[in-house]
């Protein structure tokens, strides 16, 4: 699994590389954008959609047909969702759970990774293959018996909940690891020989050369942790303790018809990794490419 | 290097420490994640012999559950939908990705746009893609019928209606997740060495001819790879039936996972629920290793 998993695309880079770039040669027309645009346009309705929707004044939302553009744009949505609903304490919530999990993974996964990756000691390879193991189980196996866990250890309805599961994953260790072993060892060594410790290679010299490979676990710590559904869904019942994703699940339910209020959720929800992806589009692509993880 | 340490006591001094430092290193996200993983794991076959609502005493069944799983009239509907899902989805998420990345995978104007637009949605949440879906798909105002009867064909039922509703569903994850398998397909499309093709070129092969007979089968890992990564995803549909239609309409859309979380936390039966999140890890595992072995000995080496 490894060849695959690791694969970076390199967004610049083509196999039709014979034609010159940009600057040299003005870009010929190309009957791929009949393809390429409607399958933009349709991929980009959706979100389109849920802005808009967001905006929309209520006498639009309830024309028929409706329209597809709003006559006048309105915060209306927005101000009766933050008056009628706790959901800036579930973005904390949601906030909280994704920084615990981001800051875990980067200290807990990239120190066993450079564990498994460098120093030898005995069990090494055990545990490291007890690690890779558990990527086969999945994660409806483990519901059942880790909520009963949870609830001994007094964690159901609280946000710690909703964060250990997510401290640190097999997949960032993997991560890690392979990222490490690609690393020339001579700095270290000659660190340890001038008589730093371990620890103060690792920090002083690993961890800010792994800046590529804690950004790829950075994102798909976030992505995972701020998207989960159905563990919260499972260990939380107190809308205290809701992360944002369980709360603007619940308003499906509870708000149906207030469909500009249901997507402005949906936009406070969604535009931060939306704007996040904008920002940092080749580390996500990265990622992607790694995981595939969702839902 | 031990050739230096002579003495075996400094040796074994020598060997401690490292143990020590070694497993200072993987030690706690070791515990974390074989605690919350094999431990559990163990725990749920165990809960699997037993029948238990989590309050009362666990009785012992044996073999009970997995016994009754064969009979279970909705276990086996909840199968076969899981089924229908999965051959929707699964050639469909693989050929669309590949489609994408041969149309991305080259220099145009734009193309950095139309990437984003095809990539965004891979950020979206199943519950925010539940109420997009239920927004959109709403069979008296939403845009999907809109536009059907626009060009004037009937308006449908979508999700409320139950032949259509795990196509709906199919729909949007394919929205969400076409990203998955067009990166994918795109860095492999990009390891293509370029001399192959310019020989096919050379040999007067068309565009299309050198797609199918050379890039094509350059592909055939990331395509096993990528059958079986989606086929596991597709069995374990769960997320987005519960943000849309929570199993309805009349059950239409109850996969395995949503009986298994209904049966475990809505019917408080631990030990049937874990009964068959075990079946499902023997199917995930058995589907894996036949695909694997069935491309080994075709020379795919997807892994």
């Amino acid at each position: 699994m490894t060849s695959l998993l690791t694969q970076r695309v390199d967004l610049d880079a083509t196999t039709a590389a014979t034609v010159p770039k940009k600057s040299e040669k003005r870009m010929r027309p190309s009957w791929w954008h009949l393809v390429l645009l409607p399958v933009a346009v349709i991929f980009a309705v959706p979100f389109v959609q849920m802005f808009l929707t967001s905006v929309t004044p209520a006498s639009d939302i309830n024309r028929f047909p409706r329209p597809f553009f709003p006559s006048a744009i309105t915060f209306d949505g927005y101000a009766k969702l933050f008056a009628t609903s706790d959901i800036l304490l579930w973005l904390g919530n949601t906030a909280i759970v994704s920084t615990v999990a981001i800051a875990s993974h980067i200290v807990l996964c990239s120190l066993a990774g450079y564990g498994f990756a460098r120093l030898t000691f005995r069990g090494r390879n055990f545990g490291f293959i007890a690690i890779v193991a558990t990527i086969m189980i999945p994660t409806q196996l483990l519901m059942i018996p880790t909520y009963i866990l949870f609830s001994r250890l007094g964690l159901i309805d609280s946000l710690g909940a909703a964060i250990v599961p997510w401290l640190a994953s097999a997949f960032g260790i993997f991560l890690m690891r392979q990222f490490f072993i690609s690393l020339p060892a001579e700095l270290e060594e000659a660190a340890l020989i001038d008589g730093c410790t371990r620890l103060q290679v690792f920090f002083r010299i690993i961890l800010p050369l792994a800046r590529p490979a804690l950004a790829t676990l950075a994102i798909f710590t976030l992505l995972g942790s701020w998207n989960d559904l159905v563990w919260p869904l499972i260990a939380i019942n107190n809308d205290q303790a809701f992360t944002l994703q369980l709360g603007i699940t619940n308003f499906q339910g509870a708000r149906r018809t207030e469909w500009s209020l249901l997507m402005a959720g949906n936009v406070i929800a969604t535009l931060p990794l939306i704007l996040f992806f904008m920002f940092a589009q080749k580390q996500f692509i990265a990622t992607m490419s790694f995981s595939g993880l969702k839902g | 290097m031990t050739a230096l340490v002579r003495d075996p006591r400094a040796r074994r001094r020598r060997s401690l420490r490292e143990n020590l430092e070694g497993w200072g290193f993987v030690g706690p996200a070791l515990v974390i994640i074989l605690g919350l993983s094999i431990f559990p794991a163990v725990w749920a076959f165990f809960l699997s012999l037993q029948e238990w609502d989590g309050f009362s005493d666990p009785v012992n069944v044996g073999l009970g559950n997995y016994a009754a799983m064969v009979s279970d009239s909705d276990l086996q509907a909840a199968l076969v939908h899981t089924l229908v899902y999965t051959a929707l989805f699964v050639p469909s998420s693989v050929f669309l990705g590949l489609f994408l990345a041969v149309a991305l995978n080259r220099r145009i104007r734009f193309v950095g746009i139309y990437r984003t637009a095809i990539f965004v949605p891979f950020v979206a949440s199943a519950a925010a893609t539940g109420i997009l879906t239920t927004y959109l798909f709403n069979p008296q105002f939403g845009l999907v019928n809109q536009l059907l009867t626009g060009v004037g064909l009937p308006a449908q039922g979508w999700l409320e209606d139950p032949s259509q509703a795990m196509v709906v569903i199919t729909i949007m994850s394919l929205w969400g997740q076409a990203a998955f398998t067009t990166v994918i397909y795109l860095a492999a499309l990009q390891d293509i060495p370029v001399e192959l093709l310019e020989a096919a070129r050379i040999d007067g092969a068309s565009n299309w001819q050198s797609f199918w007979h050379v890039t094509f089968p350059q592909l055939a890992p990331v395509t096993v790879f990528a059958t079986i990564w989606q086929v596991i995803q597709a069995i374990q549909l769960f997320d987005l039936v519960y943000t849309t239609t929570r199993g309805g309409p009349l059950g239409a859309t109850e996969t395995i996972v949503y009986f298994l979380w209904d049966a475990a936390f809505k019917q408080l039966q631990f030990g049937y629920g874990s009964a068959v999140a075990y079946g499902l890890f023997a199917v995930t595992l058995l589907i894996t290793i036949g695909v694997t072995v069935y491309s080994r000995r075709s020379s795919v080496k997807a892994f």
